[in-house]
C-alpha cells in the first residue's frame, strides 16, 4: 500500500493521512493509491500538514508498517527511550521497527 | 566569563522579536516551508524525525550556572525533561514545538542565550578549548577572541546566505582540544616567531578549509601572522572569497575544503591576501579597545593562593575518578574536573533536566560560577578546588555523573543517528551503547588507557568518525543498518583521519569487530603505547587479518 | 521590468534598462548594468563614472554572492542606484540595505508593513559595512 505521512506544522508532531484526516498512529493510515501527490497539494495548501510525502507500507495482522526504517522509527519514536514512545507500555514495540 | 551590555542584550531581544514575527507569517501561511525552512534554520530550529528541534548556541562551550539552570528549566517546560549536548558544543532539544520556540528564545534573551546561527549556511557558533582559561599549557586565554569573532559573526549581512554552513575554531595552546584544524577556518592564538615584525606580540595563526562530512580534509596554514589589530579584517578577507567562489552547483562540494582544494591552497591564500588589503582599507576592524574591553570578563576569578595540593585518595571510586576525569589546573591548589555524560549503557550526551539543574548549582558552590561543554559531549568545572573535590565528586555520583571513563573506550562520542535526525541513514546510539557494555568494566578500560572512539549515523560525520581512533559510519544498505570501521583517526595536534578497515558489519558485528580491533592493539603494544600509537607503527594489515581473517 | 517597490534615494528614477555584464563591457554607451551571481562586480569597477544604476539578481534569495557584489561596488566608490531584484524577501531586506543596496524591486511585491518593519528592525549593528552606520564597537568606545 502507499500510505502518507508529514508533519503537523504548529508542533511538529509526525501524522499520517487517514483519508479524511490527519492521525498521530500509523496504523489509522490509508491507502492513498495513486492520489498522494493531491492529497499532499491541497493539504499543504490549507496548512493542514507539511513536509509531507507518500512512502510503501504494509497492512499486517498487528497494523500498518512502512517499508522503510526511517519510517518506523518516525511512527513509533526513539528505539533508545522506549519511555518515550507510542508505545511506551510495549516493551515490545522497537521489534517492529528494527 | 563575557557579559552582554545594553548593545548585546539589544541585539537578541531583537533577534527574539524578529522570530517571533517570522513564526507568525509562517502560521497565518504568508510563508510557505520552503521559504520558511532557511529562516528557521538559521535560528537553529531543524525539523527532525519526531518533531522539531532546537539547538541552542553556547559560545566557545562557556556557561555560567544561572545559565545552565534555564538549559534544564527548558527542557522541562517546553521539552520532554532532558537535552542533547552536542560535538559542537551546543544543547540540542529534541521535541520542540514551532509556537513554544519564540518563547523558548525569550527565557533564553534573559539569561544572555540564543539560538542565532546554530544552523544554516552561515557562520555557526564559534567554539574552543573547553579548558580556556584553566589549562595549565594554554599560552592566553582564547575566548575574548573568540567572543570578538562572535559579534562580527552576528547577522553578519554579507554571510548569512554563503555556499554552505561555516565553522570556526579558536584555540591557544598546542594540545588541540577543540580539533582546530577540522574546522572551515581554525585560529590559533601564537606568538610571533619573526623578530623582523618585534616578535614576542600575540597574533593569530589561521588555518583553512579543514572539514569532516563526506570529504573529510585537515586544513592547511593560510596565514602564519595575524596582527590582533586586523583579525576581523582578515576573517573578512576569508570569508568574502568563500563567498564569491565557494560551490553552489552541488551542496556536497559547497564547503569551502573543496574550494580550498580545487584552487589550491596558494591560489586560495593569494585571493584572501588581495580581498584583505583592500579591506584594510575600509575601517571594518573594531579598534584594540574592544578587545580590551571584553579581555577583563575572562579574567581569572578569585583563586586563593598557596592552597595545597594534596588529594586524599583513599576511596578506590573516587581515585579512579580523579585518574581519568581531572586535569592540571594553572593554579596550584586547583583541578579541572570533566563530567562525563557516558555512563555505561546510556545515551551519549543526554542529560536529564534535574541533572542539569545540579550541575549549575555543583557549578555555583565549587567552580566560581562557571561550566564548559566539551565537543565530546561532556561537561566541565573549570576551576575546582582540590580540597573540594572529594564532596563534588560524592555529589555527583549521587546523581549517576560520576562515571569514571574520560577519553576510554566508553567515552564515546555518538551523534544522535536515526533515533532523532532526519539524515542518518543508520542509528548511533544503540551501538555507542552495546559497545560501552562490552567494556564496561573499568579494569578493562584500564587495561586499553585512552581511545577515541566516535560514531557518526551518515556521511556528514557529526560524530566526528573520522578522526576517531576508531571511528564507525552508519550507512544504510538496501535498507538494512551497516556499520563500517575506521582506524587511526585524531583530532589533536597531530590530526589525522581514519582508513576504512574493510567491508562494514551489522550492529553485533561491529561491536565485536572493535573488540578485536582492542586485542590486537593488546597483544602488539610496546611500552607507553596507546591504540593510536600502535597503529600508526604497525599499520592496518595485523588488524585487518584479525577482523576479517 | 519589474516595478521598484522601496527607495532610499532622493535623486530621480533611474529607468533605464540594464545590460549584461558581459554586453556592458564592449558596449560603451549603456549606463545600467545587471550582474547576475555569477559575475564578478569587481569587473565593473573601472567604468563606475559613467553608471547610473547598478540591478544585482537574485535568482533564488539564498544564493549570497550578490550581498558582495554590493559592498565591493560601495567599497569602489559607487554611489548610483544598487537595486536588489529577484527572489528578493522580506527577511532579506534590513541586510541588503545594510550591504549597500539603495532600491528594492522583487518579483513579487511584498507586504508593505511586514517590509517596514524588517528595514526598521536592527536600531545597532555589530559591524561596519558600507551603509556607513557605525557599529556597536564604535559606540562603545565613542570619546
Amino acid at each position: 500500500m502507499k500510505i502518507l505521512t508529514g508533519n503537523d506544522l504548529k508542533t511538529g508532531a509526525v501524522i499520517w493521512w487517514t483519508g479524511v484526516g490527519w492521525s498521530l498512529d500509523v496504523d489509522n493510515a490509508a491507502d492513498v493509491g495513486e492520489h498522494g501527490a493531491a492529497v499532499i497539494a491541497r493539504e499543504e495548501g490549507a496548512q493542514n500538514v507539511f513536509a509531507a510525502y507518500v512512502i510503501d507500507g504494509e497492512k499486517t495482522a498487528e497494523g500498518v508498517r512502512p517499508a522503510h526504517i526511517k519510517d518506523r522509527i518516525r511512527a513509533l519514536g526513539p528505539t533508545v527511550r522506549p519511555d518515550l514512545t507510542r508505545k511506551a507500555s510495549d516493551p515490545e514495540a522497537v521489534n517492529w521497527v528494527i | 566569563m563575557y557579559k552582554y551590555d545594553e548593545y548585546d542584550q539589544q541585539m537578541v531581544d531583537t533577534r527574539v522579536a524578529e522570530f517571533r514575527d517570522q513564526v507568525r507569517r509562517r502560521l497565518a501561511g504568508d510563508l510557505t516551508e520552503e521559504q520558511f525552512r532557511p529562516l528557521r534554520l538559521q535560528n537553529g530550529l531543524y525539523l527532525q524525525l519526531h518533531a522539531y528541534m532546537l539547538r541552542v548556541a553556547v559560545p566557545y562551550g562557556t556557561l555560567n550556572s544561572a545559565q545552565m539552570k534555564v538549559l534544564g528549566d527548558i527542557a522541562d517546560k517546553y521539552d520532554r525533561g532532558y537535552g542533547h549536548f552536542t560535538t559542537r558544543q551546543n544543547i540540542q532539544y529534541n521535541w520542540i514545538k514551532l509556537e513554544d520556540t519564540p518563547d523558548i528564545l525569550a527565557d533564553l534573551a534573559k539569561v544572555e542565550m540564543h539560538a542565532i546561527q546554530t544552523s544554516g549556511n552561515c557562520i555557526r557558533n564559534i567554539s574552543s578549548d573547553q579548558f580556556a582559561g584553566a589549562a595549565a599549557d594554554e599560552l592566553i586565554d582564547p575566548r575574548p577572541y573568540a567572543e570578538l569573532l562572535r559579534q562580527w559573526s552576528s547577522f553578519h549581512p554579507e554571510f548569512l546566505t554563503l555556499p554552505r554552513k561555516f565553522k570556526i575554531a579558536v584555540i591557544a595552546s598546542d594540545t588541540d582540544r577543540a580539533a582546530m584544524r577540522l574546522h572551515d577556518i581554525g585560529i590559533k592564538m601564537v606568538k610571533n616567531a619573526n623578530p623582523e615584525n618585534g616578535g614576542g606580540e600575540i597574533g593569530a595563526q589561521f588555518y583553512a578549509g579543514g572539514g569532516m562530512g563526506r570529504t573529510p580534509m585537515i586544513g592547511p596554514m593560510i596565514r602564519e601572522f595575524v596582527p590582533l589589530d586586523q583579525l576581523i579584517t582578515y576573517s573578512e578577507a576569508c570569508l568574502r572569497v568563500y563567498n564569491r567562489y565557494g560551490r553552489r552547483d552541488n551542496k556536497y562540494k559547497a564547503r569551502i575544503k573543496i574550494l580550498v582544494h580545487e584552487l589550491g591552497r596558494d591560489e586560495y591564500v593569494r585571493q584572501v591576501e588581495e580581498e584583505f588589503r583592500h579591506l584594510l582599507t575600509q575601517g571594518i576592524e573594531p579598534p584594540l579597545a574592544e578587545l580590551e574591553r571584553i579581555k577583563p570578563y575572562f579574567a581569572d576569578p578569585a583563586f586563593e593562593t598557596s592552597l595545597s595540593d594534596d588529594l586524599d585518595l583513599s576511596d578506590p571510586d573516587f581515585r579512579l575518578w580523579v585518574e581519568r576525569n581531572t586535569h592540571a589546573h594553572k593554579q596550584s591548589g586547583y583541578v579541572i574536573a570533566t563530567v562525563s555524560l557516558k555512563p555505561v549503557g546510556g545515551i551519549p550526551g543526554d542529560a536529564s533536566a534535574d541533572q542539569i539543574r545540579l550541575m549549575a548549582q555543583l557549578a555555583k558552590d565549587y567552580s566560581f560560577d562557571e561550566l564548559r561543554v566539551t565537543h565530546a559531549q561532556n561537561i566541565v568545572f573549570p576551576h575546582v578546588k582540590k580540597a573540594d573535590l572529594y564532596t563534588l565528586w560524592q555529589k555527583l555520583d549521587d546523581a549517576a555523573l560520576s562515571t569514571a571513563n574520560l577519553d576510554t573506550v566508553g567515552d564515546i562520542i555518538a551523534c544522535p543517528g536515526l533515533d532523532y535526525c532526519s539524515l542518518a541513514n543508520a542509528r548511533s546510539i544503540p551501538v555507542a551503547q552495546k559497545i560501552s557494555q562490552r567494556f564496561g568494566s573499568p579494569e578493562k578500560q584500564a587495561e586499553i588507557g585512552e581511545l577515541k572512539l566516535k560514531i557518526s549515523g551518515c556521511i556528514n560525520a557529526c560524530g566526528h568518525h573520522h578522526a576517531g581512533h576508531i571511528g564507525i559510519l552508519g550507512v544504510d544498505r538496501k535498507g538494512v543498518e551497516n556499520y563500517q570501521l575506521l582506524l587511526g583517526g585524531s583530532e589533536g595536534a597531530d590530526t589525522s583521519l581514519g582508513k576504512i578497515t574493510g567491508p562494514g558489519f551489522d550492529e553485533d558485528g561491529i561491536v565485536d569487530a572493535v573488540e578485536k580491533a582492542t586485542q590486537v592493539y593488546l597483544s602488539k603494544k610496546q611500552d607507553g603505547e596507546r591504540f593510536l600509537d600502535t597503529y600508526r607503527r604497525i599499520g592496518m594489515d595485523p588488524f585487518k587479518e584479525a577482523i576479517y581473517g | 521590468m519589474v516595478d521598484v517597490q522601496f527607495r532610499f534615494r532622493d535623486d530621480e528614477a533611474v529607468n533605464d534598462s540594464a545590460v549584461t555584464v558581459g554586453a556592458f563591457t564592449e558596449q560603451t554607451n549603456a549606463t545600467a548594468v545587471r550582474i547576475e551571481p555569477g559575475d564578478d562586480a569587481r569587473d565593473l569597477i573601472p567604468f563606475l563614472e559613467r553608471l547610473r544604476l547598478i540591478e544585482v539578481n537574485f535568482p533564488a534569495w539564498t544564493d549570497g554572492r550578490g550581498y558582495s557584489s554590493a559592498r565591493v561596488l560601495r567599497e569602489a566608490g559607487f554611489t548610483g542606484e544598487i537595486r536588489a531584484v529577484g527572489d528578493v524577501v522580506i527577511d532579506m531586506l534590513s541586510h541588503l540595505k545594510r550591504c549597500g543596496f539603495d532600491a528594492f524591486a522583487p518579483d513579487k511585491p511584498l507586504n508593505p508593513v511586514d517590509a517596514q518593519n524588517a528595514f526598521d528592525r536592527w536600531d545597532n549593528v555589530y559591524q561596519a559595512t558600507a551603509d556607513g552606520r557605525r557599529p556597536i564597537w564604535a559606540l562603545r568606545h565613542t570619546a
